[in-house]
């Protein structure tokens, strides 16, 4: 039988309905969400293997870029821990990140902010944890932007983040900022969060440990899952 | 003080507009990354067992509008019921990924699944059968954490009015919220956040 994990904080997480990020007045859920204690259904999930990752795959330096070539802006490594809430590891999950590129725009269709695409940076990549949950990748700090909600709304810079856990469970979609931002206390996405320390733990520090001399800095952030339980409950216990 | 975990699961922050970069990058226009190849735009991947579906729908907000840059993914049993998922621990169809991913149209906002139909898997008590299911996690703009709902299908009535799951619900009008209808050779299964027909959504 499959085991269950921890239940999410939702004080934690941000509400639904947070006005003041305004796309989400109509698209957020008015009715009481129905608990559901795992099945099997959410106590597993898929698992991607190290052989489906292509050599440059966690590269967004040169992912997009010509031959010769690499995108423009502050070189950095982005690297860190996929944990659980028991600081264990979590092994061989994708992990998946997308960004806007130095002057803040995004390579799609529907970004039309006046910087312009830089041809040698599409601005998408993926790794997968190691056995000890390591990940790392290398890419440029991407820009803030203006958006549209507020007259004057910016982004902080930031990286968005996919990630998969060992059961669906775990499935999270976040956002890395970066230390020192003062876009970071005054963004309404941000500040859908309540709690400042949930925001904090979404701040990669300045690593200089790990910064290549001469090359790039490094930014370290872990990335923490539910906890899965560790007592199996089996039929006996659950059952009668 | 009641026992802390040693550390807070990351907070959730919205998927956002450009969810398609990083997930469905060909969809998106970044041609030749990742060989072409979106994830999870292909669940059967050679002769997999049981009745090959199609499951389509839109996401609609509280105003009626379809969200055009929603991402769905779903998660579900092979024909006999088993995930393929170390989780599972048992064999599963080899030419079945059980996991799916697709963008909404960017102009109408219509997701399409290709898939199977489940087979019945065991509730937690690991002898109550669950109905056929499927697991849907659906992101986009807008939505702070993703939602997490289940498509039922109509034409097994019999084993849906003996889920554990759906017969927990207790206003039970919203029961078919989750059931995808039979629509010509496809489900189909819309999706509402707000409103006298929201959909049920759960916390998983």
């Amino acid at each position: 039988m499959s085991q269950g994990y921890y239940p999410r904080d939702l004080d934690w997480h941000p509400d639904a309905y947070t006005p003041q990020y305004k796309t989400s007045i109509l698209r957020s859920p008015q009715k009481a969400r129905i608990g559901l204690e795992g099945t099997i259904t959410e106590n597993t999930g898929p698992v991607f293997g190290h052989n489906m990752l292509g050599e440059f795959d966690n590269n967004l330096i040169i992912n997009y870029a010509q031959p010769g070539e690499s995108a423009q802006g502050e070189r950095i490594m982005v690297h860190g821990y996929l944990l659980d809430e028991e600081a264990r590891p979590v092994r061989g999950a994708l992990i998946e990140f997308w960004q806007a590129n130095a002057g803040g725009r995004y390579r799609h269709k529907k970004d039309q902010y006046l910087a312009p695409l830089d041809p040698n940076f599409g601005g998408c990549g993926r790794t997968i944890s190691g056995d000890d949950g390591y990940f790392q990748f290398f890419t440029i700090k991407p820009g803030p932007y203006p958006w549209p909600n507020g007259v004057n709304d910016w982004r902080p810079a930031h990286i968005h983040f996919s990630v998969f856990g060992a059961a669906f469970a775990q499935r999270l979609i976040t956002q890395m900022y970066f230390e020192g931002d003062p876009h970071i206390a005054i963004c309404p996405i941000v500040n859908t969060i309540k709690d400042p320390d949930a925001i904090d733990r979404l701040t990669a520090r300045l690593d200089m440990h790990n910064t290549r001399p001469m090359d790039m800095r490094a930014y370290r952030w872990d990335i923490v899952l539910r906890g899965k339980r560790s007592v199996k409950f089996d039929n006996r216990l659950e059952g009668n | 003080m009641p026992y802390a975990p040693k550390l807070k699961e990351s907070a959730s922050q919205t998927a956002g507009p450009y969810v398609h970069i990083g997930c469905v990058p060909t969809f998106a226009g970044l041609e030749g990354m990742y060989g072409g190849n979106d994830l999870g735009k292909t669940m059967i991947t050679g002769a997999a067992q049981g009745e090959r579906i199609t499951i389509q729908g839109t996401v609609f907000d509280g105003a009626g509008n379809p969200l055009k840059d929603a991402m769905l993914e779903i998660w579900q049993a092979d024909a006999n019921g088993v995930y393929n998922s170390p989780e599972d621990g048992r064999p599963c169809d080899p030419h079945f990924t059980g996991w799916g991913r697709q963008p909404a149209d960017g102009e109408t906002g219509e997701y399409r699944f290709e898939t199977i139909k489940p087979g019945v898997t065991l509730f937690r008590d690991g002898k109550t059968p669950q109905a056929p299911h499927i697991h849907v996690w659906v992101v986009a703009r807008g939505i702070n954490l993703g939602l997490n709902t289940r498509i039922y299908f109509e034409d097994e009535a019999e084993a849906n009015a003996k889920d554990p799951i759906l017969s927990r619900i207790e206003a039970q009008n919203r029961v078919q919220t989750l059931i995808a209808k039979k629509s010509g050779s496809a489900y189909r299964f819309d999706i509402y956040l707000q409103g006298d027909n929201e959909t049920v959504f759960f916390d998983v």
